[in-house]
């Protein structure tokens, strides 16, 4: 088999690189993924879309991919729902430094045209009537900011690109890239051998190990990240909850259950992905306090995911000096499904050589060589 | 019996006709099914659904109901209130 391009994973980030690169006229891709649809860590995220970050890039690449969410359902021709419901992120601030970066954060924010606005403790009860105010100092929150499901929208990508002619090879993993004399010559997988002198890395948890096999170290870990969804209800809650001190995100998704996770500060690197029952835990704690109706709902399923960490947080978006053909969509940092439109754009841009939409400096590889990173996002859970 | 009145999936509210349809569109192992139509994903985790939902794979793919793999089963086992979960944990300590 022969490709112009091969790209190795079909979560959100890989079906949009193949959807964008088809829409501009690029012939004969193949995408692989060692999974079924959505069943790595796009399947397995929160379906929150945020627009309210602390840095610069992760506004501007949110605000954008937002704006195709809104027409997603149309341009992508899609016959189900993705489910886009904009009814906003409520971000509660816990403590006083919390509330002086938020207060940057929304300035940031309106600068870039983000609608977030900085609110009093009861102004957020007004958005979320069961929310604890009790420790709350502050809030901010952003009306067009919400949620979107992650599997119906892959699924929506992944339609739209096979109309325009991209393949899909499901359950086959990608065993090793051959490079002869700094070119790529072939991608070999379980079950086939294809001749291709370009191959995007969108392997997510995994695109560590894919830059291995091309030599090409790349600066990123993964890390298990877990979450639970409780049986559905009427509707009680229109935005996503959210606080970085107490270490939660919780929104009643459209189905009516309540989908929430938090990290664990201690969960070592690796590919582990199994449920804990400390999870549950901390988890339940977390969230009877500062939503305590949520308390009287039962737990129906819990699981874990990984996200692809970069040292600054922020995604890798990226051609590689050191190996031409080889590209990078990884290291979204928890982010990348909020982010996948502009992941596709940028990268079919940086592929066929056009000028980017966004200057992509900061979103290159190189940014690592010789880097402290003191400013890195720190609204991330 | 119509194919629309024959409830699959009970906690998810899914008939035969959805499932049919769907698996018509090329979508025939059980966890791609999952991820578009909910099936083994409600409070009794695929319990009353899995084996017709297999069943019904066997059937259109021709396959021997023993080699199509059903739903991925997770924790919870039984539903368990948030809350309740809070309280055991005030009582260990």
């Amino acid at each position: 088999m022969k490709a112009n391009i091969v790209i190795i994973g079909a979560g959100i980030s890989g079906v949009s690189i193949a959807y964008n690169l088809a829409k501009k006229g690029v012939k004969d891709i193949v995408v692989f993924d060692d999974n079924y649809l959505s069943g790595g860590s796009t399947g397995r995220c929160g379906a929150g879309i945020r627009q309210q970050w602390g840095t610069k890039n992760n506004c501007i690449l949110a605000k954008k991919s937002v704006e195709f969410f809104e027409t997603a359902q149309e341009e992508l021709g899609y016959p189900r729902d993705i489910e886009f419901k904009q009814e906003g992120y409520l971000i509660v601030a816990m403590t006083k430094e919390e509330d002086i970066q938020f207060e940057k954060n929304v300035l940031l924010q309106n600068s870039l045209g983000i609608p977030a606005v900085k609110l009093t403790p009861l102004e957020a009860q007004k958005i979320v009537p069961h929310l604890n105010i009790e420790n709350v100092v502050s809030a901010t929150f952003c009306n067009t900011d919400g949620h979107l499901n992650p599997f119906t929208v892959t699924d929506a990508y992944y339609l739209a690109a096979k109309r325009l002619g991209v393949k899909f090879y499901y359950q086959e993993k990608v065993l090793d890239i051959i490079v002869n004399n700094n070119k790529i010559e072939k991608v070999i997988t379980t079950s086939h051998e294809v001749l291709t002198s370009k191959v995007v890395n969108a392997a997510g948890g995994y695109s560590k190990e894919i830059g291995k096999m091309v030599g090409i170290d790349i600066p990123v870990y993964s890390e298990k990240h877990e979450i639970l969804v409780t049986e559905p209800i009427e509707k009680i809650q229109g935005p996503m909850v959210m606080s970085f001190s107490l270490n939660i995100y919780c929104q009643q998704v459209p189905h009516g259950s309540f989908v929430m996770g938090r990290s664990d500060p201690f969960m070592p690197k690796g590919y582990n992905i199994d449920s804990s029952w400390y999870f549950l835990d901390e988890m339940a704690k977390t969230v009877v306090n500062i939503l305590p109706p949520i308390g009287e709902l039962r737990v129906i399923r819990q699981w874990g995911g990984l996200y692809n960490l970069s040292p600054d947080r922020l995604p890798i978006i990226s051609d590689v000096n050191e190996l031409p053909g080889f590209y990078l969509a990884c290291g979204f940092s928890g982010h990348g499904f909020m982010f996948a439109p502009m992941t596709g754009l940028l990268l079919s841009e940086i592929i066929l050589g056009e000028k980017t939409t966004l200057d992509t400096t900061d979103l290159n590889i190189n940014r690592f060589k010789n880097a402290n990173f003191n400013d890195y996002e720190k609204s991330v859970v | 019996m119509n194919e629309k009145d024959v409830i699959i999936c009970r906690c998810e509210d899914v008939t035969l006709e959805d499932l049919h349809k769907l698996m018509e569109e090329g979508y025939t192992s059980f966890e791609e099914i999952k991820r578009i139509l909910r099936v083994g994903m409600g409070p009794c985790q695929g319990n009353s659904c899995g084996q017709l939902v297999q069943r019904e794979i066997a059937k259109f793919t021709k396959t021997p109901i023993d080699k199509v793999k059903t739903q991925k089963v997770r924790p919870l086992t039984a539903g368990v209130k948030l809350k309740a979960i809070v309280e055991a944990l005030d009582d260990e300590s």
